[in-house]
């Protein structure tokens, strides 16, 4: 390994992150043989190994996971993950597919130079044609900037440490956000014996299993999942869609705002504000209550449809309606943080981060500039919520939205290839 | 989905396009998208004052309404007052309503919706032990509002229930209602 700033090593591609994303790009250019390598700061499957709470398992069941050229080969098929499963699964790939994985290769700015990249990790530097981003949508857990007002005697977990419930202390737990983290741990806390309240602001309802079927097989099967970002009315807002309310548990069980209050969470509005001591929530827990009860029962109506367009009503079960989302007479508009409340947990989403990429491609948020994936000429990004599809952050939906981008890729090297054929030609005076 | 025929086009008064087109322009123009809306208010005795809504700022300019409007608040005859208009917490009401209904309209008009009769009932308790000082621990304001639209439209029921939750996801009053909202009030000798 060359020190930092010593001179750069030469590849074709780059590949940033070693997860399945970058995995399933790495298979593409092997088996196109372009020169490449994959940079991951640990080892493959890094944060499966390492930033993931024990209780953690995939959303969607085992038959589903599959990556291009390996589908899921275990006896379980309708299981749920992991995180340990995840790892095991990502590190069997990467061994399959011969990944010129470089581990432990920390990428400190990624720059566009003279037409190519350049790559400076805290050892090797490296200099090519392209860079693929697959760092990961969930590098960074958002937290909503009033977490600054809470008082100091409130401990914060975000839902990167936040490992078990043992290890928060003892009193009331705030939960802020209602998807399927915010969920899982309100209902995990309750659990270990501590009163929770769980904030809710808008979120998606889903049963886990509809007609005896998975919901995630009637959103593969209809088409769902394959819809693609440009036939979206408003693809921003499908891009921040919070993920839906599901668990992946042996009891297939459902998880929604109903489960919850039963295991006795206290479920209150969006948390709004902290003035003080006070934390105060939204009044509209009724409305976001509603909204999703409106938008699940669309979903099943289309999921309805599409089983009788395709003659499919012997073969799966009667159509389930579920009981419309209650809440409390009147639910808590405010809580005493410090005396009652001592313990906040923000689930609030994750972003990724791109903090190394130096180049101009940020929007006035700071959010990354793409067309489905195309950053600028040779940069490219994977992974990303409803990227290309709505699977595209799914382990199964990669493969996708690989084959399309690493042809992108690929003419994108023909052309350096071909420009570079010119100027030689040119150099030495022929046509 | 809501459109029984092709050439079908509900008409409920609102300008969807041009609705669509500020979205579209104030989207890459943000400093446009910053409004400041405005009120005076004289009082004029007892517990009886005079408000006048004329001017607002947006689109980077100062704007006028079509012409000033007035609206007189007090206190009810049971409060020994003169009961010369209503009192400011129904403009609350007043305001609630006239924002949600505004959104149903627009909503059902993006929808392609036809809206035949929109009739909003709303209701807030409030205990006067609040106000008066009587009990600390009962605040001064609403303890709760329900409003209920009954609604005549082309539409199924489930499509109107939609249309009333998503204009409360985008109502201004009901935000400025439902969340805590920063005040500051200054005074000086005039």
């Amino acid at each position: 390994m060359t020190r930092p700033g010593g001179a750069p090593r030469v590849v074709d591609v780059v590949v940033v992150g070693g997860g399945h994303s970058g995995l399933a790009m790495s298979q593409a250019l092997s088996q196109r043989s372009v020169d490449h390598v994959v940079l991951e700061r640990g080892e493959v499957a890094n944060a499966w190994r390492t930033e993931r709470r024990d209780s953690l398992r995939l959303l969607t069941p085992n038959w589903m996971c599959r990556l291009p050229g390996q589908p899921y080969d275990g006896g379980d098929p309708y299981g749920f993950m992991t995180a340990a499963d995840v790892a095991a699964f990502i590190a069997r790939y990467a061994i399959r597919v011969r990944a010129p994985v470089v581990a432990h290769s920390t990428v400190l700015r990624v720059a566009p130079t003279a037409g190519r990249y350049l790559v400076g990790t805290d050892g090797a530097d490296w200099r090519c044609r392209a860079v693929v981003l697959a760092s990961g949508a969930c590098s960074r857990p958002v937290v909503p900037r009033l977490a600054e007002d809470v008082p100091a005697s409130v401990a914060q977990w975000t839902v990167r440490d936040y490992r078990r419930p043992a290890d928060l202390g003892p009193g009331r737990v705030l939960v802020v956000g209602a998807s399927a983290t915010g969920l899982q741990l309100a209902q995990e806390i309750r659990r270990s014996g501590r009163p929770v309240l769980l904030a809710a602001g808008e979120h998606v309802r889903m049963p886990r299993l509809y007609r005896g079927r998975d919901v995630q097989w009637w959103l593969l099967a209809s088409g769902v999942l394959d819809q693609r970002i440009e036939s979206m009315d408003d693809p921003v807002r499908a891009r921040r869609l919070p993920s839906a309310q599901l668990v992946g548990s042996d009891e297939r069980a459902t998880l929604d705002l109903g489960t919850v209050q039963r295991d006795g969470v206290e479920v209150c509005g969006r948390l709004a504000a902290v003035r003080g001591t006070q934390a105060l929530f939204s009044g509209s827990l009724r409305n976001v209550c509603a909204l999703a009860d409106l938008k699940m029962n669309r979903m099943l109506e289309t999921f309805d449809a599409w089983a009788r367009a395709r003659g499919l009503e012997g073969e799966v079960g009667a159509v389930q309606r579920f009981v419309p989302t209650t809440v409390a007479a009147s639910p808590r508009l405010s809580a005493e943080l410090g005396r009652d409340v001592r313990t906040i947990v923000w689930a609030t989403g994750y972003r990724p981060d791109f903090g190394w990429l130096d180049a101009p491609v940020f929007d006035g948020r700071g959010e990354l500039r793409h067309d489905r994936g195309v950053v600028a000429p040779g940069l490219y990004v994977l992974g990303l919520p409803f990227l290309r599809r709505r699977k595209s952050s799914f382990i199964h939906g990669v493969e996708a939205d690989v084959q399309e981008l690493a042809a992108h890729l690929f003419e994108h090297l023909d052309r350096a290839a071909g420009a570079m054929r010119s100027r030689v030609a040119a150099a030495a005076g022929g046509r | 989905m809501t459109n029984p025929t092709p050439t079908y086009r509900a008409d409920n008064g609102v300008d969807v396009e041009a609705l669509l087109g500020a979205r579209a322009a104030l989207t890459d123009a943000p400093e446009g998208a910053r409004f400041k809306w405005r009120a005076t208010s004289q009082w004029v005795n007892g517990t009886h004052s005079r408000a006048t809504v004329d001017g607002f700022f947006g689109l980077g300019s100062e704007q006028r309404h079509r012409r000033s409007f007035e609206f007189d608040s007090d206190h009810p005859e049971i409060f020994a007052a003169t009961d010369n208009g209503a009192t400011p917490v129904e403009y609350v009401l007043v305001g609630l309503a006239g924002c949600l209904s505004a959104g149903i309209a627009s909503v059902a008009q993006n929808r392609n919706i036809q809206l035949h009769s929109v009739r909003a009932t709303l209701e807030a308790g409030m205990d006067l032990q609040g106000v008066l000082g009587i009990d600390e621990h009962v605040r001064n304001g609403f303890d709760g509002i329900t409003v209920h639209y009954e609604i005549d439209a082309d539409a199924t029921p489930e499509q109107i229930a939609a249309l009333v939750a998503q204009s409360q996801k985008r109502s201004a009053v009901f935000d400025i209602v439902a969340n805590p909202t920063d005040i500051s009030v200054t005074a000086s000798k005039a």
